[in-house]
């Protein structure tokens, strides 16, 4: 057997993966990518094992629902064939491979740091001497921003080389945000304490990253959420979409200098927001998602003070969208700006709401559905172009696609609460992946078990570790002062990143 | 066109929060916690927190070190009630700490206050946010509130695009290896005389990540701290008030 093929957050025995010699490996590897266009590596990491590395790798087939996991042992000194001169898509996760265990691929067209962690194989490379890209000619230039930015957000490098206003090329340097998240997910033994890592991986995207831990968690423990607690997961996603998207468009608006456009979408994200504080107390979620149970029960109430909510924010949005999307002087400067074509979108390996900007269908809520989102068919929804425009209107028609399904969500609550039950102890020698589709897209855990039914490794990839590049490639020939919108419109995690 | 946009305008009504200091927040907002003299297994809530940030006898929180997840107060609602109290910050470092019996808000020590701050800046203050390692909670906080619901800019407090521009630097984030030489490089760009702000549970003790070798927080070994704003992230109307005590308005 070549590979094991996995549901999301099936559990399997650790030793059920098969382990291949490289050679063998890369073939199997490259023939499902090179068999089914639809297929994409949703992780791809290595594990210490004793001297060696077990390189473990996870296909995602969108057309059967099903994840293929295979792997090989090889040694830190080897040098292997990149995967990544036949599909660039895998060009971060070998980096990281590089950079975790000092192994080389050949081939690899530009194998860097990615995070620069502290626990780094080759600690000679530091933050400062981060080998960029240049290009020798008197017409050209470079221009360095970061890691601090004007505004208020997380920090990275980014350096242009620009021929006059025209970026030719961009490169982004990402690890300042580095914490040792994953390490932190296997010293810290409480549950609660882990469940807190989930929380922090990124602020931004609490619901998503929690409910991938608290799947991946139950699954290792035999427990199975009932309807009311997937339903409210789901609920939970749906509404932390809602928020980062209004404020995004918010923020888009801000760099075009649309200043209504940033007031109002700025304005109708507080209610939203402030609604996880209704329902558990802080305007990001945090403590509202809980492996094995809730401590913020929904309630008739709840669903009642939402309805009153949405009833308010839904024909404002609605008209100041419509305003926004209708404006030559917004659409002068969002359209044909920021390009990610379909075919670079896929060659990169895109994921979630950019790609889906890019005509490329990849949303785990229709391709790897669990929990509630297994119960309903969500149709993702598509923009042709990859410009800012599409990943700016995506967000309108998400955002009025997640007011349907919670309101289909409402009228089917069963609003019955088991009462909490403890985990069992999570199944030992045990393998779990754990997909969800966050606002930004998809979201990957990989959880593994020792004998003693403990965690052992911790992976977590969020899908801005696919995206960054989209983004350097987005800006390509563009005016240098269009960065800012093409880097809202993507809006990429940092912290995500670096863990 | 520009009748389409005022009609919008019109539709907003008026959003901005009249009175930043006294306003209700919505729902069961978890801010400044009270600790009753009732009964309680000290031991099995000092275990139970993620951070510990709870101590005992007498039993204690520091808000400097709780990321407010509310796990204490569901253990023994008896003992532990998170109030709506969203004025948590101080100057002083052990006014976060709140003890058992003892429900006073958390207020800044006006004597403790450098007098030039006051003098200075008490019309006029401009911040550089320094995001170190911070998770993009409190970084999205931060920008809201400039937004038209929380409008900090009506105190003339702004958050400014420059070091050179500003009268002080505001962390969020436990402070990561990789960022410690950034953040100490944009500290020395800001004149002096100048403030320094941690917002957040992350900044104040590097929260759930405080023992996390990727770390590098000695830049708070070298500069005093000005201001403790508590939160997980923190709230706009707890940095807001916070910021408002230490000018003393
Ligand atoms: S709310 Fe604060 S004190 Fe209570 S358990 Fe959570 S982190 Fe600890």
């Amino acid at each position: 057997m070549d590979f094991i093929s996995i549901k999301n957050n099936q559990r399997i025995k650790f030793a059920e993966i098969p382990v291949l010699a490289y050679a063998d490996f890369f073939n199997v590897v490259t023939n499902q990518l090179m068999e089914k266009p639809e297929a994409h590596c949703v992780s791809y990491f290595g594990i210490p094992a004793e001297n060696n590395v077990q390189l473990l790798c996870c296909i995602a087939d969108d057309a059967s629902a099903s994840i293929n996991v295979l792997s090989s042992v090889v040694s830190k000194t080897d040098t292997l064939q990149s995967i990544t001169a036949k599909y660039m898509s895998f060009h971060l996760f070998e980096r990281e491979i590089h950079e975790n265990f000092g192994i080389n691929f050949d081939g690899h067209p530009w194998l860097k740091p990615v995070r620069y962690p502290y626990n780094a194989a080759d600690k000679s490379q530091t933050m400062v001497n981060y080998p960029f890209y240049q290009i020798d000619s008197e017409e050209l230039h470079e221009v360095g921003v970061g890691p601090i930015h004007a505004g208020i957000i997380e920090p990275g490098h980014f350096r242009f080389i620009c021929n006059g206003e025209q970026i030719l090329h961009l490169e982004i340097q990402l690890g300042y945000q580095h914490r040792g998240l994953e390490t932190l997910m296997i010293e810290k033994k409480k549950l609660l304490q882990r469940a807190t890592l989930a929380e922090n991986i990124t602020g931004d995207t609490t619901v998503g990253h929690s409910v991938a831990f608290a799947n991946a968690w139950e699954s290792l423990c035999g427990f199975t959420a009932d309807k009311q607690l997937q339903m409210e997961r789901a609920f939970a996603i749906e509404n932390e979409r809602i928020a980062i998207h209004t404020g995004d468009l918010s923020g888009i608006c801000t760099d075009i200098a649309y200043q209504l456009g940033n007031s109002v979408f700025g304005r109708l994200r507080t209610p939203v927001i402030n609604y996880f504080q209704r329902w558990a107390g802080n305007r990001f979620a945090k403590g509202l998602i809980r492996p094995g149970k809730t401590n913020f029960p929904f309630t008739n109430d709840l669903a009642a003070q939402w309805k009153e909510m949405i009833s308010a924010y839904k024909p404002h949005f609605v008209e100041m969208a419509e305003q926004t999307f209708d404006l030559p002087s917004v659409l002068s400067r969002i359209e044909r700006t920021g390009i990610v074509s379909p075919a670079v979108a896929h060659q990169i390996g895109m994921v979630g709401m950019a790609a889906r900007a890019s005509n490329i269908v990849r949303d785990i809520r229709a391709s790897h559905p669990f929990g509630h989102y297994a119960n309903i068919d969500y149709k993702p929804v598509l923009e042709p172009v990859g410009d800012v425009y599409c990943r700016a209107r995506i967000r309108y028609d998400e955002i009025l696609r997640s007011i349907d399904m919670m309101n289909d969500i409402l009228s089917t609550m069963p609003y019955d609460h088991k009462p909490a039950t403890t985990l069992d102890k999570a199944e030992p020698n045990s393998f779990v992946v754990s997909l969800v589709e966050g606002w930004r897209g998809e979201i990957c855990h990989c959880a593994i078990t020792g004998p003693d039914g403990d965690l052992t490794h911790y992976k977590v990839k969020d899908p801005s570790f696919h995206n960054w590049l989209g983004l350097a490639l987005a800006v390509r020939n563009n005016e240098i002062s269009d960065f800012p919108i093409c880097n809202k419109s993507f809006d990429l995690s940092y912290s995500g990143h670096d863990l | 066109m520009i009748f389409d946009n005022m009609k919008i305008l019109i539709h907003q009504g008026k959003q901005f929060i009249p009175d930043v200091k006294t306003t209700d927040v919505p729902g069961v907002f978890r801010g400044r916690p009270v600790i009753s003299n009732a009964p309680c297994d000290e031991k099995s809530l000092i275990d139970l927190c993620p951070t510990g940030a709870i101590s005992g006898s007498p039993l204690r929180i520091d808000l400097g070190r709780c990321t407010f997840c509310g796990e204490c107060a569901f253990a023994c609602p008896e003992k532990i009630k998170f109030t709506k109290d969203y004025k948590m910050g101080s100057n002083i470092r052990e006014n976060l700490i709140v003890t058992e019996g003892n429900d006073s808000p958390i207020l800044v020590d006006a004597d403790k206050v450098r007098a030039e701050i006051r003098r200075i800046y008490g019309r006029s203050l401009k911040l550089r946010e320094v995001s170190a390692a911070g998770d993009n909670s409190c970084e999205w906080e931060l920008n809201a509130t400039s937004n038209v619901n929380f409008d900090m800019g009506r105190f003339g407090i702004d958050f400014v695009a420059s070091p050179r521009h500003a009268d002080g630097i505001v962390v969020t984030g436990p402070i990561s290896k990789n960022m410690a030489e950034a953040l100490e490089i944009c500290f020395d760009a800001t004149p002096d005389p100048k403030l320094l702000i941690l917002a957040g549970v992350d900044a104040i003790s590097g929260g759930i990540f405080a023992d996390s070798p990727a770390l590098d927080r000695s830049f708070l070994a070298n500069h005093k701290v000005d201001l403790y704003i508590p939160g997980n992230p923190v709230h706009p109307l707890a940095f807001i008030n916070g910021v408002l005590s230490l000018l003393g308005r």
